[in-house]
């Protein structure tokens, strides 16, 4: 492939020690984590010695799993959910005009533009009325996961669609064109042209989505149900007990987990790339 | 277009709210006895503010399961309760419970199927939040107070308001202090420095008690909630602003815990409460009765403060109490203490007197 | 760009068929448009009347919102010297924490989207990967580091120095608010550059003799819905953050974030908390849709 900067130029250089300085500056705090997560003592920052405390008593404690096990539910359905409909924005808003369009386009970005707290308090405001026409019409439905993953998707679908479109807007459209030219069909046009173009920012919009949903907390706690707690609520609830290394040991798992999930990955398009 | 649309929203969003009126369907306290269960328990609290072998013992006891959500603040909790997420065990803190009794969120307690309730310390049963206890039994208490690191401090400190809000004095102190981002504790504090109540309504006072805190500004170092218990273990800061139960735990777990105290101003101090109560909406009355009985009981009572070390309303629980709890607090009973109340249109001053003395 | 031309080569034929393919497009359009419309309109519009009719309600005594006496009280106390300052005060915080963000991303997502293809895809994952961690356990991580004990202090000292504490300062906020959303500015960042037609920058190059020229005047523009894009999810949640100011600045001065939320939650009253939300989201939609559109010209 034909590359913007000239291998070994100075310009070259100085870009990947600016981006090696990045990874050192983004993963300074999870060393710190990572090595405090086997401190004996009960506050996070102050070191008394070494010990697997905080990793059993994890594993003994019920209620940081069920939070755990509440957000990564919320958080793998919400990014599904908001990664398709925040692609189908995108490509609405920047390859149609319809009408409507100028509504829905200020209407998408609003989620992002919103306060945390002023969407927490609406949300749940309109859950409370939109369950009670419901149950009018004979149907129950509670507060809980549901309400959580509904809420998430609905910030969540702004982002994506805002990275996707990005995108999209620099896109040259001739490659689509020709494309649908050669195949009459539009669908195959985006599954074979546009969609592998713009694949970067629909993953970017996904993860995203996926951090957004890991770390809400305020929206989160208002639209919430019995037994719906998730990690971050839970750890937020820590006034009276304060925070301890517990929670660097919840957030070591979870990093090595999807460390683990990534270099499986890895392993697994290598062998893909191999066997073709 | 889009003014059809709007118009649309409207129309819609008034149906909704016309919709939203009460369905009232109360199940009765007073059918309850003495550790009737009517069902599993939903127990809405803080996060690691309960003991899981008392959830467990009580289980196992009565044969339900108890189903723990967490909240991370009382107005989180009472959006949730106000929005008809039903929950049958709450634990407000005493200004919410004033709040939730006014605005009827909060079943009348049946005393007759709470036999234990004779166990709780008469200090808790006469607050101004719910005089005669009628709708909430104390689950846990604390005071705000002062976590002073003697060794930046230096002996002979007095033991006042002054450590947080005198710019000579705390000029002096190494790191500076921590107070409270929280608008009726910090304002209260900068009141009683000054003389008056926590709960003093005079706007004049409020205005005075304001410059107290924009004046001592320079030395405070932070308004923090959350982490000043660990800034204070640290030696970051030389006296932190918080409450009981975090500092106990954290000055117990320094490099040296000896260079540390905690005091309650003599200008006077904030006692809290967190209680347990039952609300309206509430699924399984009678089993949240026979939760409140079973931790009222001695030893379950005990074995909660020993295990989360803030201070235990139960009178009869004293005897299994852990020494170190104890003696800490004792002193908070003879002092002088005050629980803040809900001031109604008032309250929003106080919020807004801590954002202006912050600018 | 070529877009137009294209069309109105196609449409040239005659006026009926231009009529029947743009009506056609139109209803292509609203089709795909439509689920996440429905979706938004339901779980965000409607929600967001509620926040509207609010705005123009009154406290209870209690802290209820009642819904009868509407006024404009909480409209005229947008116009308090103090709600101006604490606005400027976090514009002017937003404002560095973007430029911050896009002088770090920039280089990066510019390294990132020129590696092969495989080592791309990981590049991307490993910059997330420390956000799934909890935000409150990063934050105090950021925390140990910053205090006066924190590494950078002690190595401060090892060189003969001071002990130095950036907690609790306006740098400690800065290094916070940077760190949390540089993210939102590579990742739309890195996709603008990702594929990006690469032949157009090597005939710049052949053009200007020197790369600098080529990338001011090739690389960047084309890059910029990314640019635009980044700043705006950077810019946009930075002006309402409050936890982060909060832990590590120690809140030591009121911010936009953390005047709504006293507002919701310690004053309880949602007439001007809902009223403030509504002032920020005007400006702030106007503000973003006129960015991207004089963002979308300058291509």
């Amino acid at each position: 492939m034909s590359v913007g900067l000239r291998p070994g130029s100075r310009a070259e250089r100085s870009m990947a020690a600016s981006s090696a300085f990045v990874f050192v500056f983004l993963y300074a705090p999870i060393l710190v984590l990572f090595f405090y997560s086997f401190n004996e003592n009960d506050n996070v920052g102050i070191w008394t010695e070494f010990s697997f405390r905080w990793y059993g008593e994890m594993f003994q404690n019920d209620a940081v799993m069920g939070a755990l096990r509440n957000s990564l539910v919320v958080a793998l359905v919400s990014t599904v959910v908001s990664t398709v409909l925040g692609t189908a924005t995108a490509l609405a808003l920047e390859r149609f005009r319809f009408r409507g369009r100028g509504f829905f386009d200020g209407l998408s970005y609003l989620p992002v533009i919103i306060p945390d707290v002023t969407m927490a308090v609406m949300m749940l405001l309109f859950f409370v009325s939109f369950f009670r026409l419901l149950a009018g019409a004979g149907m129950a439905f509670e507060f809980g996961l549901g309400t959580i993953s509904l809420s998430h998707i609905a910030f969540n679908i702004s982002f994506v669609a805002i990275v996707v479109r990005a995108k999209l807007a620099q896109l040259d459209t001739s490659l689509e064109e020709a494309a649908a030219d050669l195949y009459a069909d539009r669908w195959t046009t985006f599954r074979l042209v546009t969609l592998p173009l713009i694949m970067p920012a629909v993953l970017g919009g996904a993860l995203l989505a996926l951090t957004l949903s890991l770390d809400d907390v305020v929206v989160t706690s208002f639209v919430s149900g019995p037994g719906a707690t998730t990690l971050p609520v839970y750890v937020f609830g820590l006034v009276r007990r304060g925070v301890t290394p517990l929670i660097n040991a919840v957030s070591v798992v979870m990093l090595a987990a999807s460390i683990s999930l990534v270099l499986f990955s890895l392993v697994f398009q290598r062998r893909g790339a191999e066997e073709s | 277009m889009l003014k059809r649309m709007f118009l649309l929203l409207m129309v819609f969003a008034v149906a909704v709210s016309a919709c939203a009126s009460d369905d009232g369907d109360a199940t009765s306290a007073e059918d309850c006895e003495v550790d009737e269960v009517d069902g599993d328990l939903n127990f809405y609290n803080w996060s690691e503010y309960m003991d899981p072998d008392l959830i467990a013992a009580f289980e196992e006891e009565y044969g339900v399961d108890v189903v723990e959500t967490f909240y991370e603040s009382n107005e989180a909790m009472l959006a949730q309760v106000q929005g008809g997420v039903s929950y049958d065990l709450i634990v407000p803190s005493d200004y919410m419970v004033s709040i939730m009794i006014s605005e009827g969120l909060l079943v009348e307690l049946n005393k007759d199927a709470i036999p234990n309730f004779d166990n709780m310390d008469a200090t808790f049963t006469s607050q101004p939040y719910d005089d005669g206890a009628n709708y909430s039994a104390a689950y846990q208490y604390g005071t705000t107070g002062l976590g002073v690191n003697v060794a930046l401090v230096g002996e002979g400190f007095p033991v006042s308001w002054a450590l947080l809000f005198d710019p000579e004095l705390t000029s002096t102190f190494p790191g500076g202090v921590s107070v409270l981002n929280d608008p009726r504790e910090t304002m209260g504090a900068a009141l009683m420095y000054l003389g008056y109540s926590l709960n003093d309504t005079n706007a004049d006072h409020l205005a005075e008690a304001e410059a107290v805190v924009a004046a001592a500004k320079t030395n405070i170092t932070a308004f923090d909630s959350d982490q000043y218990d660990e800034v204070l273990a640290a030696g970051e800061v030389a006296v932190a602003h918080g409450y009981s139960g975090n500092l106990i735990i954290s000055m117990g777990e320094a490099d040296n815990p000896d260079d540390f105290v905690y005091i309650l101003p003599e200008e006077g101090a904030t006692l809290w409460i967190d209680n347990m109560a039952i609300p309206t909406n509430a699924k399984s009355v009678c089993t949240a009765h026979t939760f409140i009985n079973f931790l009222l009981d001695a030893e379950n009572g005990a074995a909660l403060t020993n295990w989360n070390y803030y201070g235990s309303p139960n009178a009869a629980a004293v005897p299994f109490l852990d020494q170190e709890v104890v003696d800490f607090y004792a002193a908070t009973t003879e002092a002088n203490t005050e629980v803040i109340e809900d001031q109604g249109d008032y309250e929003i001053n106080y919020t807004d007197a801590l954002a202006r003395a912050k600018s | 760009m070529v877009v137009g031309a294209d069309v109105e080569e196609v449409a040239e034929a005659t006026p009926e068929l231009e009529q029947e393919a743009e009506r056609a497009a139109s209803r292509r359009g609203m089709l795909i448009a439509a689920p996440s419309a429905a979706y938004l309109i339901l779980f965000f519009a409607i929600p967001l009347v509620i926040v509207f009719v609010y705005s123009f309600a009154r406290r209870s005594s209690t802290g209820a919102t009642v819904l009868d006496g509407w006024n404009l009280e909480s409209y005229r106390r947008l116009f308090d010297p103090l709600v101006g300052e604490i606005a400027l005060r976090s514009f002017g915080l937003a404002v560095t924490t973007t430029l911050l963000c896009l002088l770090l991303s920039y280089p990066l997502a510019y390294f990132m989207a020129t590696r092969p293809d495989r080592i791309r895809n990981v590049l991307l994952v490993l910059v997330m990967i420390p956000f799934w961690s909890n935000f409150l356990v990063r934050t105090y991580a950021w925390r140990v580091l910053l205090g006066s004990d924190g590494p950078i202090s002690q190595l401060s000292q090892l060189f003969g120095g001071e002990p130095i504490r950036i907690l609790f300062t306006n740098t400690a906020v800065l290094i916070g608010l940077v760190y949390g959303f540089l993210p939102f500015m590579v990742l739309p960042l890195y996709a603008a550059l990702d594929r990006m037609d690469w032949s157009l920058v090597e005939a710049a190059r052949d053009l200007y003799a020197d790369g600098w020229t080529a990338f001011r005047r090739v690389t960047f523009p084309l890059s910029m819905p990314g640019v635009i894009a980044g700043s705006v999810l950077v810019f946009i949640p930075t002006l309402g953050a409050y936890v982060t100011p909060a832990l590590l600045g120690g809140a030591r001065t009121t911010l936009l974030g953390d005047y709504i939320v006293s507002q919701f939650l310690a004053a309880r009253n949602q007439p001007f908390g809902s009223a403030l939300s509504v002032a920020v989201m005007t400006v702030m939609l106007g503000a973003t849709v006129v960015y991207f559109r004089r963002g979308g010209r300058t291509l």
